[in-house]
């Protein structure tokens, strides 16, 4: 069953792509679409019988070469299973919504095909990321990270027309590439130092990886700590956090269901995925996760604040999207890897919704994206406004403080900060995210807003001729919407309630249960089992790693955690959260209270009162809209350096020096000998014996001194 | 003891008993009606001596008190002369006939020459030497001039003829030389009398005069000036015997004269060899850029060749013989197949030798052009075809021995050579297209002879066809 989810979208994408002309655009729209409802009924399936015992399914040998060895498996746990759904869902219903969205797509000329070409990249990179989600050692997963990398590329640079299409595109790949060369010397320093590139084999060395160090770039580091920092620069990329962030707004050139699928639910979330999955390692690496936790605070902040003032409908849904992957990372960060994957697995809904609910007003309004010239809409297009409104409910976090009923994301999100409160003590990252939630609360509250409320601005034409969308588009807001409502509450004990029902959940053992529940006052006598367990272990593991004693190399000496994510016995984070203070866990929701407030005074009763504002702190303003001039501060520092080296090396260094001197022999010192030897050649006997006399001479003479020397 | 001696060299005696029968039994019998025939038998006498000599055996005979060695190193090299002669008279035979050619003497001239060769290759002294390399000279002088109605036939051999008395004399002035400061003619002796500390002036100076007349023989700058004339001028088939057994004796011979008269003098005439390999290299690569006429293109192009193949040998290791040796044989291959293209070009029934007429030729006959296009890469050098395998082993031994210099300087030369070859691929397939095409004539054997050259190129990067272990017990009987 499992290889069935994993390939159907393969299949979809081959037939789909390469034999559209036999089976026709709409049969290949079919084909691919089938098939990812296929994968996502399976992946329910899946996920609901899940058990929590983690599986290895082989599907075959990848990689035989000296100490490496690798198969190419599926590691099926709960995170795996949680990453399933999430994917296939998102990607059947977005598969869905494009039969409507792209059906005449102003930008193609009659009878130029290119929905088959969209419907295969979308069913490749669904193939790539569950190749991701369900590898079983890091490279299989770099083998999915750098396929979503390529479908990215392909799908933001879809209107390969369109010049800012393409250069969004190259962008999000070198950005990328920056982040995954962090990621590859990771997988690099992680084989090693433990000779092997399977997670459980890395998860068995973290101890002794956290007591190692490793010298790297002329310094001397924790091997736990650097190896996990540069699994994070990797993260970084892909889940465009603050300095890797740039090529996220920019990616939302793609067709919006791309937006929606990639940029939203599911490749941005990798990199969260990632920490994640690592968590054992993670858990030995103290520094590199205050960083995590640090930058996480950091990118929702920024990301926040840039949504504020964006006029674009998909940069401001993209900018959200960079805020709440900084969320997820300082879950994570602390600690809490379950409340992490809580909110990765309620933002793909909310989140997929808003972006399609979004890409519904773009259809409706002709392909306008300025939130300047809507308005109004909410009678124009009811059911997306319907849709809107649950998403905005959902992601600025509406519920019942206190209980836990409510949207989607007022669960996840107010567990995230209140993981970030007892993770921090109260510090940095909290006030951060509270900042950062009211902000959000006001950006999300201002589209809609603009959108829906207030009268008609820009092209009256556009307006009248505003329409609401079809069926197929419809149907696919209607279900994400069901998981923005209910996703939260149903799932809430599983992600972040007491520790058994999320042990039980992510399948760890009950024995650490004790551990992790009751503290360390549990005396020795676990310790003691713990101890025997991890002898064991090392007998069992020295017997099959014979061959593997290099002396770098450290064997693991115990057994992997079971479980899908592991918390080291001191961390009681998800405990303190629990007993967090009643104002921390009501703050998230006041946040969101001063946001609306501040959103309705802004754009319901004093509309001219933005503007103002906007004058009078013009500075503020022109730095907030400009993206705190990241763009134009890489322009200057790296883009701009490299495309001198480049043109100087292209100018300078290829055509003047190589050209010019390959030119230069070929065409003018070349021929100019051949006519000097076609001229010797004059056909006369006594200039042939001259020229051999000549020779002679030079030779006797050469001999003479050289030779004579000797 | 003249027994003994008589038997080692059995094969030369076969060889000379039969070209004079043919003679008399041709002059006073049919006469030129015979020729076909006759052509035909000397072709198959040849292959069956070589296959003779091929499996004579390891052993190293030494006959006419060291006047004649019979070893590894010279039944390889005969092999070579005797199966690529063969080869050239079974190609000629058409070509020479449909154009009135055809004298019985051709083939006679031709075995002859064949025995002058044998005897080059087995010289173990300054006289057989010299006979051996007369004998075949003059066999040469005539067949050069075989169109006798011919101006430029008649010129060509008169030119050959006149420069190769002038090198003739300069090899004779050498041996005088050598004589005079060895005590002796036989190249034992020489050596013996070189010893290991520097050599007398005057031996070297006679070193350089032998050197310069061998030189001459395989077309080394600066006496390579009669090639392009000898070889534009002299009928096809003639040619194409110029441009390979001839070569393979000369340089067989040069390895001879080095390795045995003066092994313990490497450096003082590696730098000559090596000073006249780059002069070829580039002397052939550059002025082979400005030819229109194929003849006079594969002139230049084993003036080229014969620069790479004394790199071998300028390397003054038993490797580098080896390497030259396997070389030359795939030298001779690749002009064996080239050759045969060349005799099949005509237009309205006459031999056409200008590129130009090569414009488009893929598309009136692509198996040719295919072959062709092997042939030329090969001779070019480019991987994965045999000549490229050729070219490595002689640079590499260049560079084994520490001649870094010459083996970059090859690369170059190789490279600025790569044009003229592929220059005439472009014709092939990017051409012009014209009217007056070549002639669809079929001549089956030439373009069996052509396809089975460019298969060999291909499918000989296997092994090479055992060429490379055969190449090495040759080489280490010569070096020791």
């Amino acid at each position: 069953m499992e290889k069935i989810i994993l390939f159907a979208p393969l299949v979809g994408a081959l037939i789909g792509g390469f034999g559209w002309r036999f089976i026709g655009e709409k049969g290949a729209q079919m084909v691919t679409t089938g098939m990812l409802f296929l994968a996502a009924l399976l992946s329910w399936i899946v996920f609901l019988s899940f058990d929590g015992e983690t599986q290895h399914i082989q599907i075959l040998r990848f990689i035989e070469s000296g100490a490496l060895s690798t198969d190419w498996s599926i590691r099926l746990d709960r995170l795996t299973a949680i990453m399933l759904i999430v994917v296939t869902t998102v990607s059947a219903l977005v598969h869905l919504y494009s039969f409507g969205y792209m059906a005449h797509d102003p930008a193609w000329k009659d009878g130029e095909s290119y929905k088959p070409r969209f419907f295969a990249y979308l069913s490749f990179f669904t193939f790539a990321m569950l190749m991701l989600v369900t590898s079983d050692n890091l490279v299989q997963m770099f083998f999915g990270w750098e396929g979503v990398g390529v479908a990215s590329y392909l799908l933001i640079g879809f209107y390969y027309r369109k010049p800012s299409a393409n250069a969004a595109a190259i962008k999000a790949f070198v950005v990328n590439r920056v982040g995954d060369f962090g990621f590859a010397l990771g997988i690099f320093g992680l084989f090693y130092l433990t000779d092997s590139i399977r997670f459980n084999d890395v998860f068995a060395a973290a101890p002794a990886l956290a007591d190692t160090t490793l010298h790297f770039l002329w310094a001397d580091w924790n091997a736990a700590n650097l190896l996990a920092f540069l699994l994070f620069i990797g993260a970084m990329g892909k889940s465009a956090q603050l300095f890797l962030h740039t090529w996220l707004p920019d990616a939302m050139e793609g067709p919006t269901p791309v937006s929606a699928l990639i940029h939203a639910a599911t490749m941005v979330t990798a990199g969260v995925f990632l920490v994640c999955r690592m968590s054992p390692l993670m858990e030995y690496a103290p520094e590199a996760m205050a960083f995590v936790t640090f930058l996480g605070a950091t990118t929702a902040f920024f990301a926040a604040t840039v949504g504020l003032v964006q006029n674009d409908i998909k940069r401001v849904i993209a900018y959200s999207t960079c805020s709440q992957l900084g969320y997820m990372f300082v879950a994570a960060g602390v600690g809490v890897y379950s409340v992490a994957m809580f909110h990765l697995f309620t933002h793909a809904f909310f989140k997929a919704m808003l972006f399609l609910g979004a890409g519904s007003v773009i259809h409706a309004m002709h392909h306008e994206q300025d939130m300047r010239n809507y308005g109004g809409l909410r009678k124009k297009i009811p059911y997306t406004y319907a849709a809107m409104m649950i998403g905005t409910l959902a992601i600025t976090g509406v519920g019942i403080p206190l209980t836990h009923f409510g949207f989607a994301g007022f669960l996840s999100k107010d567990a995230v900060i209140e993981s970030a409160w007892a993770g921090t003590a109260g510090g940095y990252a909290f006030w951060m995210l509270v900042i950062a939630a009211l902000f959000t609360s006001f950006y999300s509250w201002r589209l809609m807003f603009l959108t829906f409320f207030g009268t008609p601005r820009g092209d009256k034409h556009t307006h009248d001729h505003a329409h609401e969308s079809p069926v197929v588009m419809l149907v696919p807001l209607g279900v994400l919407a069901l998981g923005a409502i209910f996703s939260g509450m149903l799932w809430y004990n599983s992600f972040f309630g007491d520790h058994n029902s999320v042990n039980k959940f992510f399948g760890i053992p009950v024995h650490e249960t004790a551990d992790t529940g009751h503290g360390s006052d549990t005396g020795h006598g676990e310790d003691k089992d713990h101890a025997a367990d991890a002898d064991h272990g090392a007998e069992t593991t020295a017997k099959s790693d014979d061959h593997a004693h290099d002396d770098h190399a450290i064997v693991a000496h115990g057994e992997a955690p079971k479980g899908a994510i592991f918390m080291a016995a001191d961390n009681h984070v998800m405990d303190d959260a629990h007993h967090a203070p009643k104002w921390v866990k009501v703050s998230p929701f006041v946040a969101m209270i001063i946001g609306l407030l501040m959103a309705i005074w802004f754009y319901i009763i004093n509309p001219s009162l933005p503007k103002k504002l906007a004058e009078s702190q013009r500075p503020l303003y022109l730095f907030l809209l400009n993206k705190w001039y990241f763009d134009e501060i890489y322009d200057f520092l790296f883009v701009n350096p490299a495309k001198a080296i480049g043109r100087f090396l292209w100018k300078r260094g290829d055509t003047a020096v190589i050209d010019g001197t390959i030119n230069g022999i070929a065409m003018g010192i070349v021929p100019f000998f051949t006519r000097l030897a076609g001229r010797a050649q004059t056909g006369y006997i006594f200039t042939y014996a001259f020229a051999m006399v000549i020779g002679i001479v030079v030779l006797i003479t050469w001999m003479s001194f050289n030779g004579g020397a000797h | 003891m003249i027994q003994a001696d008589l038997n080692i060299i059995l094969p030369e005696i076969i060889l000379s008993v039969y070209a004079m029968l043919a003679l008399i039994g041709a002059v006073y019998t049919s006469q030129d009606k015979a020729a076909a025939m006759l052509t035909y038998l000397t072709a198959i006498v040849f292959a069956l001596v070589a296959f003779w000599i091929a499996g004579a055996g390891q052993a190293t005979n030494i006959a006419f008190n060291g006047m004649f060695i019979d070893d590894g190193f010279s039944r390889f090299a005969k092999v070579t002369i005797l199966l690529s002669a063969a080869a050239v008279l079974v190609m000629s035979q058409d070509y020479m006939s449909r154009r009135g050619l055809l004298k019985f003497e051709y083939p006679i001239l031709i075995a002859l020459a064949v025995v002058g060769m044998m005897v080059m290759v087995s010289a173990g002294d300054l006289m057989s030497l010299y006979m051996g390399l007369e004998l075949q000279s003059l066999a040469l002088y005539v067949v050069a001039s075989f169109r006798r109605d011919s101006v430029k036939s008649t010129e060509a051999g008169m030119k050959y003829f006149v420069l190769g008395a002038l090198s003739s004399g300069l090899l004779l002035y050498g041996a005088s030389l050598i004589y005079g400061f060895a005590g002796t003619t036989t190249f034992s002796g020489i050596i013996d009398a070189a010893g290991h500390g520097p050599a007398p002036i005057g031996l070297l100076i006679g070193l350089v005069l032998v050197i310069s007349g061998l030189a001459f023989k395989i077309s080394a700058v600066p006496f390579h000036m009669w090639t392009p004339d000898v070889y534009e001028g002299s009928p096809t088939p003639v040619t194409a015997f110029f441009a390979t057994a001839p070569k393979v004796a000369a340089l067989a011979l040069f390895a001879r004269v080095m390795h045995d008269a003066f092994g313990h003098n490497v450096g003082d005439w590696q730098q000559v060899i090596a000073l006249l390999s780059v002069l070829s290299m580039f002397l052939g690569a550059i002025a082979a850029i400005g030819q229109t006429n194929i003849k006079r293109l594969m002139a230049y192009s084993s003036i080229a060749h014969m620069g790479f193949a004394m790199m071998g040998l300028a390397a003054g290791t038993a490797y580098g013989v080896q390497s030259m040796l396997v070389y030359v044989a795939i030298y001779v291959t690749m002009n064996i197949g080239t050759f045969a293209f060349i005799m099949s070009m005509e237009k309205d029934g006459q031999p056409v030798t200008d590129i130009s007429a090569l414009n488009m030729l893929s598309k009136t006959e692509p198996t040719k052009a295919i072959a062709m296009l092997v042939l030329l890469f090969s001779l070019a050098g480019v991987p994965p075809m045999v000549g490229f395998f050729g070219k490595l082993y002689v640079l590499r031994a260049a560079f084994d021995a520490g001649l870094v210099w010459l083996a970059i300087l090859g690369v170059i030369a190789s490279v600025i050579g790569a044009y003229y070859y592929l220059r005439l691929v472009y014709f092939m397939y990017f051409g012009e297209d014209q009217d007056d095409a070549l002639d669809r004539r079929s001549a089956p054997l030439l373009t069996s002879v052509l396809v089975a050259s460019a298969i060999i190129m291909v499918v000989g990067v296997v092994n090479l066809f055992g060429i490379e272990g055969a190449a090495q017990m040759a080489a280490a009987t010569l070096v020791n």
